[in-house]
């Protein structure tokens, strides 16, 4: 799929809460055989963050860094499976802080860990067609897991946000996109429960790999590419092996993709994941670099992007903030401290 | 607190819109009706750049009832780079370390929920400079 008007990234940012939990302080109270080997850590929001303060960061460092008015985006959308509220757009206060209201649209998506590239084609469409000058799209969480349930390990919390306008404005230019959809009940949330149910083993094979591999080998078809044409493959992650693995599988080597895997340093971000690792590798890349973007969504589907990086990146990426930023910032917490700032404790 | 009251102090507490007087120049926060300066009720908005530096600070343990699950917070008078000084709290860093001088910036949180029912209230706080942290 591609727009009949070229468009690309005017600007993008990622947001990263400054506490982290060690998996092996998780292990430490649950005992889990589970526990992923190597050292890894998550990211734990603070007492008074949620999935639109992290979102709206995400969203004024994009705008920061693309310095476009905020009065042109004609659209707001962010992608969560953590909503603050249940019914009432969490969009809508992101564009109120940006002050992009109220000629905009702004709604929330969902699709598990993949409404934010969702979002994204969307918004290509929209700037694609000339409906709108600027759009802006994102995904953010602050994912939930049952204690002691063995994704308790790597859920963690960030964001990111893309602002999409004309080619000739942009640092990355989206050559093509695609998708791949089936009704797949690997993983779920019924209405009023706070923690997701997981199909185990049934979350790998016929999810997570089938799904990316089937959408990346349609982007490649379409645009005529090879795995050795892109300099980096950013993929969903919801652990360290699932992007290594599935990079394997579709020809991309190691050195391609393991720096955008950001799972043992700030977990598993779910909506935040595929779009912070792509902001990465954005914050690395150099003219010319051909970038690889493929998402995964429970339930089930991938998205995947192939975007082209442009002559103008080192200009406008200079006046953002860099991911490495945040991953930077960090402030070890213990189980009890993580209990109390993800509401684990019933006060009355 | 009432939901018309924050719905109509969003556009300070989201974007930290104040006024801007238009005979004399001067600035307000949060927006004002009268100039302060010269008198006159004629305003532009004006929106702070969310940069500033702590002037004073103080560790809260007894909280008014919206903020208790937050306790202990620091709370602050921050002087905003165009010479406002204001009351807010300073998060994302150990009360304990901060200290007059330190330079902030704007970041929007989570200040008071009501519980699991009522409507989230969103407003500024201010955090240690993202370069320095
Ligand atoms: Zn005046």
């Amino acid at each position: 799929m591609k727009p009949n008007l070229a468009v690309g990234i005017v600007g993008y940012g990622g947001y990263v809460p400054r506490y982290r939990i060690d998996a092996a302080e998780v292990n430490r109270v649950w005992k889990d055989s589970a526990m992923p080997s190597g050292r890894s850590f998550k990211a734990v929001p603070g007492p008074d963050e949620d999935t639109a303060t992290i979102a709206i960061q995400a969203a004024r460092n994009a705008m920061r860094m693309a310095q476009v008015s905020p009065a042109k985006l004609r659209a707001i959308w962010f992608g969560t499976e953590s909503k603050p509220y249940a019914v009432k757009p969490t969009s809508t206060i992101v564009a109120d802080a940006i002050g992009a209201l109220p000629h905009a649209n702004a709604a929330d998506w969902e699709f598990a860990c993949k409404p934010g590239t969702e979002a994204m084609q969307a918004a290509t469409a929209m700037v694609g067609s000339g409906m709108a000058p600027y759009a802006m799209c994102g995904g953010a969480d602050t994912a939930q897991a049952r204690p002691g349930d063995i994704l308790e390990y790597n859920t963690g919390a960030g964001g990111a946000a893309f602002i999409l306008g004309v080619a000739e404005e942009s640092l990355a230019v989206l050559e093509a996109s695609t998708s791949y959809v089936t009704n797949t009940p690997d993983f779920f949330r019924r209405e009023g429960q706070p923690y997701p149910s997981h199909g185990q083993r049934f979350t790998g094979k016929p999810a997570y790999f089938h799904h990316i591999q089937a959408a990346v080998k349609e982007l490649l078809n379409e645009t005529g590419a090879s795995p050795d044409d892109f300099r980096y493959a950013v993929f969903h992650q919801p652990n360290y092996q699932f992007p290594l693995k599935v990079a394997n599988r579709l020809g991309f080597p190691k050195e391609k993709v393991v720096p955008f895997i950001l799972t043992s340093q700030i977990g598993n971000t779910y909506s935040g994941a595929a779009l912070l690792g792509l902001a990465k590798a954005l914050d690395q890349a150099e003219p010319g670099d051909k970038i690889l973007l493929a998402s995964y969504g429970s339930g089930a589907g991938s998205d995947a992007f192939c975007f082209t990086v442009t002559d103008k990146i080192k200009e406008i990426r200079e006046r953002g903030v860099p991911i490495d930023k945040y991953l930077k910032r960090t402030k070890l917490i213990d189980y009890a401290v993580y209990a109390r700032y993800r509401g684990k404790l019933r006060l009355h | 607190m009432q939901i018309a009251k924050s719905w109509r102090r969003q556009p300070s507490n989201l974007r930290l819109e104040g006024t801007r007087c238009t005979a004399c120049g001067h600035l307000a926060f949060p927006a004002t009706i009268r100039c302060r300066q010269c008198g006159q009720a004629e305003f532009d908005v004006y929106q702070f750049t969310g940069f500033g530096e702590v002037v004073v600070s103080s560790i809260v343990y007894e909280a008014p009832r919206d903020f208790g699950e937050h306790v202990p917070y620091c709370a602050a008078v921050v002087r905003l780079e165009e010479g406002i000084s204001i009351a807010t709290m300073i998060t994302d860093v150990d009360p304990e370390d901060v200290s007059p001088g330190m330079p902030v910036e704007m970041v929007t949180r989570r200040i008071a929920a009501q519980g699991d029912k009522g409507p989230i209230l969103y407003a500024y706080k201010f955090a240690p400079l993202l370069e320095n942290q």
